[in-house]
């Protein structure tokens, strides 16, 4: 961890052992070290640059000022429900775990303490379902909605008709990976393509079984659910055995730059999904001005406009828009965790307030409502141009499946509900 | 031939060659265990510090460059030079000794005496240390190793093999960069022989091996000897990091590599450079039938990772020692 990012966390711990300040406080439980710190540094330096920039540039959200509670997780389940302990205290108002695993080792945890989890595009799918989730949100998009948006890309790639193609699914052997794999066999079903799912251990370095398989069963089209060391090797494999590579699809947790630069010329052509629009955003000019030029980034300014530093200042965003809301509804700027759920629940983000924000287009419109908490589930394809060095948009925002998913959620949702004796209903205070 | 025959003997092919990726990391837990007893768990962290440096040095970069902005307020990252991949592999291995003999100097001196559990533990504080170490100076980022070493299937061999079977046999899939670990493996295991058998340290290195005691009594170093042995561990996690590197770019998951090394070492035994060797290979040919046969068509896939686990403890229930370890004769 940085020097900066070390002073940060000593400060807000010095902070916290004085007066409790009347601050919007925000933790970012990242992971800056260990095997998955290239995925985390960028979202973390976006998150946290987009929310300093705020605190520079408008003296915080509706005038409060924004405290950021750095906590190392090192994408580990048990060092992320560690900082949300620590940190819970400080008068958190929302979580945004950055992992599936902790994602679900705290779904019960803050429904008890009544704090608000954001997990923007990852952790439990059916938590869309915001009758039974009341203090979960999954907006602007979930994994089985990225299989939808998938499914329908290659639908629009193959005249509407995929019968009798073969799609492999390479997936994390874990609860991430697995998420999938239920609304790919439903949309197998329905559009009659054979699917196989092929499983990568963790953490993926060795995958050569998995591609021989491939190679030997000569799939259509491929799938990636993966992370960290995974993606790379997988696109280097990939790239070995000589799978075309335009029809080698990642998820949006297999598309940032990292993932294809190590296998260089090869990796040309690779696509992944993407919930947010990459490129030059006049935000980002605000955020040079008032962060990296005062010598306040999150750290180095390298990572400025990558596609996970995007996504991270994205969740930033979503996270002051939840609680611009709270202190709409409530009539105070001093907001608590209850307050900012409602904010969440009532959030709408449109196109004008995306470009009036500077970041036009950089997400999809949608709204949330206390029974959907899963957003619009649309999602772009981009494509590697190694050339370039650079992802290039290949849609606009595709809709996802909600045929085949809203029953999906429903089910898993209500078996949720029965196992911890929930009654479904939006949340009354 | 049958098709299905024909692809059973690819991934026996294939296997050798993971098993001999595995076998370069276990190369360096054998090389320290066998000269002083320690049970080294820092060597995966060691093969990826060695690629960090190897990288870091190659792109001119500047070490501690956050650290040094942070406190001086400046703007250094690299020196603005490159340095040819050769310079930068003998400038590694200097920083490698030095890490070597830092080691025995700050660390391993002063746990003279102490039990292998104690020794053990501090491999671990040594791990976490050098993880820190790597990061602080190179950066948490993915970095590319460009060696120019060849990466992708074999055309030739693909080819050269395709009629062996009907339609549905592709031929043979060799990775070139397979072909080029396991050579380097060779000429790095030879290396290692002739070092010990035919050099006056490499013969001293074997007879601090055989006993501490009678090699002190003959006027050899224990403490030169040792910061040799840790050097050439420091040799084997380079050519590893730089092998796995290659595979999947200089990342922090590089570490996790000794995972694949342990049962290796618990079937080939913790003394034995040829154990490493055999047990590399048949840990690699193992897992990677058993999950083409079984693994993948009936038990959803993914079983390489504890299989090779379970074929080291088969082996380990019959001989504790592993297949090449030296047995171990308590008299009372």
């Amino acid at each position: 961890m940085k020097l900066q990012n070390l002073t940060a966390v000593a400060l807000a711990t010095a902070l916290a052992s004085g007066t409790a300040m009347a601050d919007l406080v925000i933790p970012d439980l990242s992971y800056r070290t260990g095997a998955y710190a290239a995925g985390g540094t960028p979202f973390s330096d976006g998150f946290q640059d987009y929310l300093n920039m705020l605190n520079a540039r408008d003296g915080g959200i509706g005038g409060e000022e924004i405290r950021i509670i750095e906590c190392e997780t090192g994408y580990n389940t048990e060092k992320g429900v560690e900082c949300y302990e620590s940190t819970k205290g400080e008068g958190a108002l929302m979580y945004q775990p950055l992992s599936t695993g902790i994602t679900y080792q705290l779904i019960p945890k803050a429904t008890a303490d009544k704090i608000p989890l954001h997990t923007m595009g990852y952790g439990r799918t059916s938590a869309a379902n915001g009758e039974v989730f009341n203090w979960v949100f999954n907006y602007p998009a979930n994994y089985w909605d990225a299989a939808g948006v998938i499914v329908n890309y290659l639908l629009g790639e193959n005249d509407g008709d995929l019968n009798g193609k073969k799609i492999a699914l390479v997936y994390h052997n874990s609860a991430y990976g697995k998420e999938p794999i239920r609304t790919l066999e439903a949309l197998s079903e329905k559009h009659g393509f054979e699917f196989n799912p092929i499983a990568v251990d963790h953490p993926g370095q060795e995958q050569k079984s998995q591609w021989l398989q491939i190679r030997r069963e000569r799939p259509d089209y491929v799938m990636m659910w993966g992370w960290g060391v995974m993606n790379q090797v997988a696109i280097q494999e990939a790239a070995n055995i000589g799978f075309p590579m335009e029809n080698f699809i990642g998820n949006w947790w297999s598309g940032a730059e990292h993932d294809v630069t190590p296998a260089g010329a090869a990796a040309n052509g690779y696509k992944s999904l993407n919930m947010n629009r990459i490129g030059d955003l006049p935000v980002f000019e605000d955020i040079k001005k008032h962060v990296h030029e005062a010598g306040e980034a999150a750290g180095d300014g390298s990572n400025l406009g990558t596609v996970l530093y995007t996504r991270g200042m994205y969740a930033a965003m979503l996270a002051q828009e939840a609680i611009a809301k709270a202190q709409d509804i409530h009539g105070v700027s001093d907001v608590t965790p209850e307050m900012v759920r409602d904010g969440m629940e009532a959030l709408a983000v449109t196109a004008d307030r995306m470009s009036e924000l500077g970041m036009e287009g950089i997400g999809p419109e949608f709204s949330v409502t206390c029974e959907d908490h899963g957003g619009s589930g649309l999602g772009i394809v981009q494509q590697w141009n190694a050339g370039d060095n650079k992802w290039v948009a290949l849609t606009d925002y595709l809709e996802p499946n909600d045929e085949i998913t809203a029953p999906l959620v429903e089910e898993d949702s209500a078996a949720f509900a029965a196992e911890n004796n929930i009654t479904p209903g939006c949340y009354k205070g | 031939m049958p098709a299905d025959f024909l692809y059973g003997v690819e991934v026996v092919l294939n296997g050798l060659m993971a098993g001999v990726m595995y076998a370069l990391v276990a190369l360096g837990f054998v090389l320290i265990f066998k000269a002083s007893g320690i049970f080294n768990f820092a060597q995966g962290v060691m093969a990826l510090f060695a690629a960090l440096t190897l990288v870091g040095i190659m792109q001119g970069q500047v070490p501690f460059a956050h650290l040094i902005n942070e406190i001086f307020g400046t703007e250094v990252h690299h020196f603005g030079w490159e340095v040819p991949a050769l310079l930068a592999i003998l400038l590694t291995l200097v920083v490698m000794i030095a890490l070597a003999w830092s080691i025995q100097k700050f660390l391993f001196k002063h746990l003279v005496g102490q039990e292998p559990i104690i020794l053990f533990m501090a491999t671990i504080g040594l791990a976490y240390f050098l993880e820190g170490l790597g990061d602080l100076m190179w950066g948490s980022n993915i970095k590319t190793l460009d060696l120019g070493l060849p990466q992708g299937g074999s055309r030739w061999i693909e080819d050269a093999t395709a009629g062996l079977g009907g339609d549905d046999f592709y031929g043979f899939f060799i990775d070139k960069l397979d072909l080029v670990a396991t050579l380097v493996a060779i000429v790095l295991v030879l290396s290692l022989i002739a070092f010990s058998q035919y050099t006056k340290h490499g013969r001293a290195m074997r007879a601090v091996a055989d006993d501490h005691q009678a090699a002190l009594s003959v006027g050899i170093s224990l403490n030169f000897i040792w910061v040799l042995v840790w050097s050439l561990a420091g040799l084997v996690a380079l050519v590893a990091g730089v092998m796995w590197g290659a595979k999947s770019g200089v990342q922090f998951s590089l570490s996790l590599i000794a995972l694949k090394a342990l049962p290796v070492l618990m079937l080939g035994g913790f003394t034995s450079i040829p154990g490493a060797i055999v047990g590399g290979l048949i840990i690699g040919v193992g897992e990677k039938l058993f999950e083409y046969t079984i693994g993948a068509p009936f038990l959803g896939g993914a079983t390489e990772n504890w299989f090779a686990y379970m074929l080291a403890l088969m082996f380990l229930v019959f001989r504790p020692q592993g297949l090449f370890g030296e047995k171990i004769i308590e008299r009372v």
